[in-house]
């Protein structure tokens, strides 16, 4: 009878799994095979030819333009995230710390309230500011701070960073934010009783036990800043361009799908090897708690 | 003895809510000092005071001599064992106990030396490579202990250590920190609002009401002489049984609901003023006179069994005087040689006027 039950549990776990199940495999799985295909397929021309071969990537490694934009991707991604999470920490270190606890759901309300325009929206924005007429450079001009308008803020790598550090920053905030409400009050006056001074306190007691915080936050603006591609197009400039931008050259103008697939296939290895470095910290991290 | 500790006129006040009303106590060297009182009373706060975690609007604090109000908490003599002990997860259990060791103790080996010995006096030794977090309750709480003590403080502040404790680890938690007390010979400071457990454990308890201290003294003054019917209902039990002093050609009486009219004692009369007052019994000072039992040789009421309850060692029962306003407890040891009595048994009960209370402070 209990076998019965239990079977007849995972049974509508099943029944309860499936639709999203089938949704994923349908729109997730089912493309990534597709794209892993024609990654082992080559642009004849005007067809496909769906011989099997590893020609694209030996041409992915030795095209320099390939190893460039996947060293400029990681590169961007990883200085956005620590712009971001470095600057996401003292926000929600005071959110956390600082705010009356009544009052903190507001204040991550407000956190979020960047999230009410679009994506695009806010990256214009940043043209806006950051352009050469800009409100940036006027402003700047108009207090005689500089001469001429800065060209150094946009249509570059520069551009990009302040743009996806901007938008990913309430990501960062959040986990950071929980993990330091997490932290036993108690423990920081223990760090303060046994003779640290409340630096010492902070370096020794709340960075390590909000570090998976950090982790978290570092992982979740890594993965999708790597592969983003509106940004770099839009205030990147020629020297601003990701190894996205080149994905879709491949896809629509080139017309060259397999070779698009196959750096699709690469920026996704690769993001997948930095994550697996974040995970394997984190499970450090997150050893002695539980 | 001299003070350690030495606090006067601390006020602190949350908003609308005042915390520590006056608080003037002193604390000697050595002392094993009990903070005592019910939740909310503002004992943890005083605690806190002393450590360094809350500053009080006024009053001085001086410990050895020196003043503390303006030294931040990690320059104080004082460490603290806290309530959830405040172990850090992250580390191992010989991080934790060396955590305040200074760089001043930079010799590795004399630093781990230190760490052993440490854990040693609190029977934990060989755990030092264990995770924090793998520990059990006691055996965090030595944690703590062993982390505070490894400073050789002049004060260890306690917020209720035991509380967390099962009842026989509680036990063994107090019979152990009496005598790390005595071995140390620091002063302890030791929050609580289980009245059995500072008497167990203290040398002197200050019992402290809505964030004012009611009584200063021994354990055994505290139960005695208890100065308030407060203090006299928050420690053990105590009857109380209404009635009027009144003077009788110079000599004062006690009419006593239910026990009858005697000559106030000597000790109580010092003090006594004439009309309505409130008398306190112990239930162990009443005892049911049973058959094989000698006369007594106080004074003695008849009643009946309106209650008990059996405790094994003891029982308590409920006895309805005639003229009394409610049923006094009383409290007998149970010998073989004597019955549990039923409620509704007719008992004659003796009782000591020596051992009782008068409270007047209407």
């Amino acid at each position: 009878m209990a076998k019965d039950g239990q079977a007849g549990e995972s049974r509508t776990g099943l029944l309860l799994v499936a639709p999203p199940l089938v949704y994923a495999v349908a729109l997730l799985a089912g493309p990534m095979a597709m794209i892993l295909l024609f990654s082992f397929w080559t642009q004849d021309f005007l067809d496909i030819d769906t011989t099997l071969t590893l020609n694209n990537y030996r041409e992915a490694f030795r095209d320099p333009i390939y190893r460039e934009l996947m060293g400029r991707s990681v590169w961007i991604a990883g200085v956005v995230t620590a712009v971001t999470v470095v600057l996401a920490f003292p926000v929600a270190y005071f959110i956390s710390f600082h705010v009356a606890p009544r009052r903190k759901a507001l204040w991550i309300f407000l956190v979020t309230i960047p999230f009410w325009t679009s994506y695009l929206v806010r990256v214009f924005l940043w043209k806006v500011i950051l352009g050469f007429n800009g409100v940036l450079n006027t402003s700047l001009m108009g207090l005689g701070v500089i001469e001429e308008p800065l060209t150094v803020i946009l249509y570059n790598l520069n551009a990009v960073v302040i743009t996806l550090a901007h938008a990913y920053a309430p990501f960062a905030i959040l986990p950071i934010f929980v993990a330091l409400e997490r932290i036993d009050r108690s423990l920081l006056e223990a760090a303060r009783d046994l003779g640290d001074s409340a630096l010492r306190a902070f370096w020794r007691v709340t960075l390590p036990l909000a570090m998976p915080g950090v982790v978290a936050a570092s992982l979740i603006v890594f993965i999708p800043t790597i592969g983003d591609y509106v940004t770099p197009r839009l205030v990147g400039g020629p020297g601003g361009l990701m190894i996205a931008n080149m994905i879709q050259t491949q896809f629509l103008r080139l017309d060259n799908a397999p070779m698009g697939a196959t750096l699709a296939v690469l920026a996704m290895l690769s993001v997948g090897a930095i994550a697996l470095v974040f995970v394997l910290l984190n499970r450090r991290f997150l050893k002695g708690r539980g | 003895m001299t003070a350690l500790i030495s606090l006067s006129g601390i006020n602190k006040t949350y908003a609308s809510y005042h915390a520590l009303r006056d608080v003037s106590l002193d604390i000697g060297a050595g002392e094993f000092f009990s903070l005592l009182g019910p939740s909310g009373c503002g004992k943890t706060t005083l605690l806190r005071t002393i450590a360094g975690f809350e500053t009080p609007e006024t009053g001085h604090l001086r410990i050895d001599g020196r003043d503390m109000l303006r030294v931040p908490a990690n320059k104080r003599p004082t460490n603290m064992v806290f309530q959830s002990y405040a172990i850090f997860p992250h580390l191992s259990v010989a991080e934790n106990v060396g955590f305040g060791l200074r760089r001043s103790g930079d010799n590795r080996a004399e630093k781990a030396a230190r760490i052993d010995e440490a854990l040693g006096m609190v029977g934990l030794s060989g755990y030092g490579d264990r995770a924090a977090h793998a520990l059990s309750g006691g055996q965090r709480q030595r944690v703590a202990l062993a982390r505070a003590l490894i400073l050789k403080p002049k004060v260890l502040l306690l917020d209720e250590p035991l509380s967390a404790l099962d009842k026989k680890m509680r036990e063994q938690m107090q019979s152990e920190l009496r005598r790390l007390q005595r071995q140390v010979g620091i002063t302890f400071v030791l929050v609580t609002h289980d009245q059995e457990e500072a008497l167990i454990m203290s040398d002197r308890i200050a019992v402290m009401f809505e964030g004012a201290i009611a009584q200063v003294d021994t354990p055994q003054g505290i139960y005695r002489a208890p100065r308030s019917q407060q203090v006299a209902a928050f420690i053990g039990m105590m009857n109380f049984l209404p009635g009027t002093v009144r003077s009788d050609g110079g000599q004062l009486l006690a009419d006593i609901a239910g026990l009858g009219t005697i000559p106030l004692p000597g000790d109580l009369a010092a003090t006594a003023r004439l009309g309505a007052a409130q008398f306190g019994l112990r239930p162990e000072s009443l005892s049911i006179m049973f058959g094989s039992d000698p006369l007594p040789t106080g004074l003695f009421s008849d009643g009946t069994v309106a209650e008990r309850a059996y405790y094994g060692d003891m029982t308590y029962y409920d006895i309805d005087l005639p003229g009394g306003a409610s049923p006094v407890t009383c409290s007998m040891k149970n010998l073989l040689s004597r019955p549990v009595l039923e409620p509704g048994s007719a008992v004659r009960v003796a009782w000591e006027p020596g051992a009782l209370s008068l409270f007047q402070d209407v």
